[in-house]
């Protein structure tokens, strides 16, 4: 289906946009960094409907033979585009994040935000193996300069970690890469999906796109650097970095290392399952004790993406398709989140929860929009979080129950951690007469919080819109990884007999013993 | 016949002799007055002698009559594509240098001749195919560039770097003489091809096992390949500004691209013999590079750990000992050749009120406030050298590592590219100071504009765009390559 180059066009707008910003003062630069994302949104949508639901796999498909090595070769597939969708609907709301609270360098910040964004729909949109790589390295260096120019005090020590630490995962990943378009003699993605490499290979190969994925996801005890970068970077940065980022790394799951190396996936599942819930329990329980607001959703956000891995590495629909409902959710929800707390960090200048308390006497709004994120991370049915986490559980329920069981564990905990915050924030005294102060959303608030507010309800309401894209996908991904599909306690065992079976030598049994 | 015959294959070389000779005349005639006229036709020599080289760089491996002097020389794809790129390099330095060694009214005459007569030599060096034909290009070079290195005599560091170059150069000359003499006692010929046949593909005698590791050990130095780079860091600082951008660009394309002839023509029937030796080098470099640069706080000095690290990349793409290996190796040359240009450039323009230079990275804090191109050059040069795509820098170290994966080097290549990351530390501390540190006003001078147009010219070939260039590129590293590989 070679049309229009939409794809292409959505890359393109956002980098003249940053060309243009980058040379541009304050206002225009904010203007024209609006204008660049809510075109791209109304591509973004375009693309949503335009898609065709239960057609081709591969849809837009883009291909131009301009570079030795590799090809520019954009196309996506149902997964592809809710992530971008994701994307673009994100983006608008980081640049109204940033419309005030940005004063120094401007420009360069909406060129590096825009940058950031043509590189995010490029890594979701490659369908050549070195493209992905150049777009999923590239951003470390556009989300290094937000950091370390407009972080906060240690920003320099979190911009460091950050690029060291991504960049260190994801070198080995290459080397990986070229073992592969070697073997296959190819460097086409989809053609990639389809090939089998052998087993010993696929262990090797698995290795090295973990480390990569592993660190971007980030799972434990990989985490470390998200923490850090998170508190830093402004809120825009933050927002951008759980709403979109890290998706990156469970795209890359979905993409390449479950229908690549589906062997060594399940070979290697017990490990993932064991870090997931590793990660579930220890960071909820870290995130029960902070006292820095982002820091603690920066924790939770490590235990959502658990949850995603769990679902993941479940090897069947439920779990897969729930997978791609949290990243989704929880790249609404935790942009929100990240988005309220910089609505109070930018009225108040801390970020420490005591410093706050009873904003629900003077900013009602507010503490009605935090409080249905804070449900929808938590996960409560009839908001987003509820619909993924429900089916990534009951995915990995059907393989093991035991990490099903620790893993929902993660609800509670989740419940807990969410809870205490909103109720030391929100509610109680107004013991501090500076938050006491603090006025409402004004009008830009209003209009952040509106769409994610929506899109929080619509999605926990009708995710239908969204996994029905996504359904042929994740059936040919399912079928792909059938073959090395770990045994699961939820299998009857008894020798492979199917309950009727063992019913009728029951039964003849007893029927022996009544003669 | 044959004779009038060879000096025609060599009009590059003929038009750089003879036009050196007569400007010397003019030099000890017109001193150094004549010193900017000498610059001028110097560069148009230089533009001359690379229009001259150009028609061998599509030759391929089997382009008629690559062959001179008996098989002393061969012009083949192979010279010509790092002939190019020496005299890209010589070209830039006649460029920067005047408005440089004017400050101190220390434009002498004799420094673009000596300019002249190193491109000569070099262009000597990697047309050579004969182990003596190869020393004299070898020396021809050096001579001039120890000359170079101290040519402001009043200068105590420049001084001190001309002698340290001298002293240390001479030793691995005498090394790589030392060794061309075994290896001429052990197969009984000089020559590239009489030497493949002597060796021959079966076991090494230990006599021309040594040759081999001496014939190495000193090419090592002249490439600044650990362990032979401990010159580099204070002959990159003490050298002129202008003169260190002349070392890191085309005395580096001509030592690599000598050491490519020698291990893959002279000695390619033995890989076995070398390949060891070549990945340690390479892995050392890498490491060394990596980590001596991280405590410099002298941007010359960072600049020359940077280049021991860089030919530490080059090194993986030699020791695949493949065609692809060797392609890579040349493009990585290439992009490196432009970042050193763009990275010296801007060293240029880092000067004080007074005009002196700045070399202290701490003074640099804020650069990109008070001149925001300059440090966003700077920047693109960093990332680039780092190899983070989408800078094009990240493309030569793509080709050399895939190169490796496809000669089963794996886990050479896994080795190189996790080592890569302690080098990107360094990279960023500079990016760190240009962006995140408090502005210091330290920088005021202003630059040329031909600094500037080669600043723009040499940014925009490593930013994303340079990837256009990429088939072009390798079409002609390619070409380039498959020429050594003839004897295959």
């Amino acid at each position: 289906m070679i049309g229009f180059p939409i794809l292409s066009l959505m890359l393109l707008v956002p980098l003249v946009g940053a060309v243009i910003s980058l040379v541009s003062d304050r206002k225009t630069a904010r203007l024209v960094a609006l204008a660049a994302t809510l075109v791209d949104f109304v591509l973004g949508v375009l693309l949503w409907t335009h898609y065709d639901i239960g057609g081709a796999q591969w849809q837009f498909r883009e291909h131009a033979a301009v570079f030795a090595g590799f090809d520019w070769k954009l196309g996506i597939d149902g997964i592809a585009l809710m992530l971008i969708v994701l994307t673009v609907f994100l983006m608008p709301v980081c640049i109204g994040a940033s419309w005030n609270s940005i004063e120094k360098r401007a420009g360069e910040y909406y060129a590096a935000f825009l940058f950031m964004e043509t590189l995010m729909i490029g890594v979701f949109a490659a369908q050549d193996l070195f493209l992905f790589y150049i777009m999923f390295e590239a951003g470390l260096i556009p989300m290094y300069l937000i950091i370390g120019i407009w972080g906060g005090a240690n920003r320099i020590y979190a911009s460091y970690k950050f690029f060291l630490y991504t960049l260190l995962g994801s070198v080995l990943m290459l080397i990986a890469m070229f073992w592969m378009a070697n073997a296959a003699g190819t460097t086409d993605i989809p053609t990639l999906m389809e090939y089998d490499f052998p087993p010993q290979a696929q262990t090797w190969l698995f290795l090295a796109f973990f480390a990569s994925f592993a660190v971007k996801m980030p799972m434990w005890p990989v985490h470390t650097w998200l923490p850090d970068a998170h508190v830093q970077a402004p809120t825009a940065g933050s927002v951008i970095l759980a709403g979109v980022l890290l998706k990156m790394g469970g795209y890359g799951f979905i993409r390449f290392s479950l229908p690549m190396f589906p062997i060594a996936s399940a070979h290697f599942a017990p490990m993932v399952w064991g870090l997931s819930i590793a990660a579930v329990v220890i960071t909820s329980l870290i995130a029960l004790v902070q006292n820095d607001m982002k820091k603690l959703i920066a924790y939770s956000s490590v235990a959502h993406m658990a949850i995603v891995t769990v679902g993941l590495f479940a090897f069947n629909r439920q779990g897969l398709e729930g997978s791609m409902v949290v990243m989704l959710s929880h790249g609404i929800v935790s942009g929100a989140l990240f988005l309220a707390v910089g609505v109070i960090y930018d009225r108040l200048h801390t970020r420490e929860i005591v410093r706050y308390g009873g904003l629900a006497i003077n900013m009602p709004y507010y503490a009605l929009f935090f409080l249905l994120f804070t449900m929808a991370s938590i996960g409560l049915p009839g908001t987003s979080g509820f619909v993924g986490e429900f089916l990534s559980l009951l995915g990995i329920y059907k393989e093991s129950s035991l990490i099903a069981l620790v893993a929902t564990t993660g609800i509670i905990l989740g419940a807990a951690y969410m809870l205490y915050l909103y109720r030391r924030v929100v509610f109680g005294d107004q013991k501090n007469a500076d938050a006491a102060a603090m006025p409402d959303l004004d009008f830009r608030e209003w209009a952040m919080m509106v769409p994610l507010a929506a899109a929080v309800l619509w999605m926990g309401v009708y995710p239908e819109s969204f996994i029905a894209p996504m359904r042929k996908d994740i059936g040919t991904l399912e079928a792909r990884v059938a073959i090395a599909r770990p045994k699961g306690d939820a299998d009857v065992k008894f020798g492979g007999k199917t309950p009727a079976a063992v019913a009728a030598t029951l039964g003849s049994a007893q029927l022996k013993g009544a003669k | 016949m044959d004779f009038l015959h060879s000096l025609f294959a060599v009009s590059a070389e003929d038009l750089l002799s003879t036009s050196v000779l007569v400007l010397l005349l003019v030099a000890a005639w017109g001193g150094d007055k004549a010193s900017r006229a000498i610059s001028i036709v110097a560069f148009a020599v230089l533009v001359g002698a690379a229009a001259l080289a150009v028609p061998a760089l599509t030759a391929g491996a089997g382009g008629a009559a690559t062959s001179a002097f008996g098989g002393h020389i061969k012009l083949d794809a192979f010279a010509a594509f790092a002939k190019l790129l020496i005299y890209v390099g010589s070209g830039v330095t006649l460029i920067v240098a005047p408005a440089y060694f004017d400050r101190f009214k220390a434009m002498r005459a004799e420094f673009p001749l000596l300019i002249l007569l190193a491109a000569l030599g070099m262009g000597i060096m990697v047309s050579a195919n004969d182990l003596l034909t190869l020393y004299i290009g070898l020396e021809l070079n050096s001579l001039a560039a120890y000359v170079l290195a101290a040519i402001l005599r009043a200068d105590g560091r420049s001084a001190e770097a001309g002698l340290k170059y001298f002293v240390l150069g001479s030793l691995a000359s005498g090394i790589l003489l030392y060794g061309i003499s075994l290896t001429y006692g052990f197969t009984g010929t000089t020559s590239f091809d009489g030497i493949r046949v002597a060796l021959g593909s079966g076991a090494l005698s230990i006599g021309a096992t040594f040759g081999l590791v001496f014939v190495l050990a000193g090419l090592a130095f002249k490439i600044s390949a650990a362990p032979f780079h401990m010159w580099t860091p204070d002959v990159y600082e003490g050298a002129p500004a202008p003169v260190t951008t002349f070392f890191a660009t085309a005395p580096k394309v001509a030592a690599l691209a000598l050491l490519m002839r020698v291990s893959l023509d002279a000695f390619g029937g033995q890989p076995g013999a070398w390949q060891q030796i070549v990945i340690f080098a390479s892995l050392l470099s890498i490491v060394i590079g990596a980590l001596g640069a991280i405590g410099q706080d002298n941007i010359k000095r960072l600049l020359a750990y940077s280049s021991i690290n860089n030919v530490g990349f080059m090194l993986i793409g030699l020791a695949a000992g493949t065609a692809a290996g060797a392609s890579a190796m040349l493009v990585y040359l290439a992009i490196y050749v432009v970042s050193s240009v763009a990275a010296f450039v801007v060293v240029l323009a880092l000067r004080d009120e007074a005009g002196n230079a700045i070399e202290s990275i701490a003074q640099l804090g804020g650069l990109s406030r008070t001149r925001p191109w300059l440090a966003a050059a700077l920047a693109v040069v960093m990332f680039s050298l780092a190899g983070i795509p989408p800078l094009f820098g990240f493309w030569g170290k793509f080709l050399v590592f895939q190169a490796a994966v496809q000669a089963h080097l794996v886990v050479l290549a896994a080795l190189g590219i996790a080592a890569s990351v302690i080098g990107a530390f360094y990279y960023l501390k500079v990016v760190k100071v240009l962006y995140f540190d408090d502005a210091t006003d330290a920088v005021q001078g202003r630059e040329e504009l031909a600094n500037r147009a080669l600043l723009l010219g040499s940014s925009l070939f490593l930013s994303p765009l340079g990837y256009l260039l990429t088939p072009w590129l390798g079409n002609l590293a390619g070409s380039a390559a498959a020429a050594l590989f003839h004897f295959a």
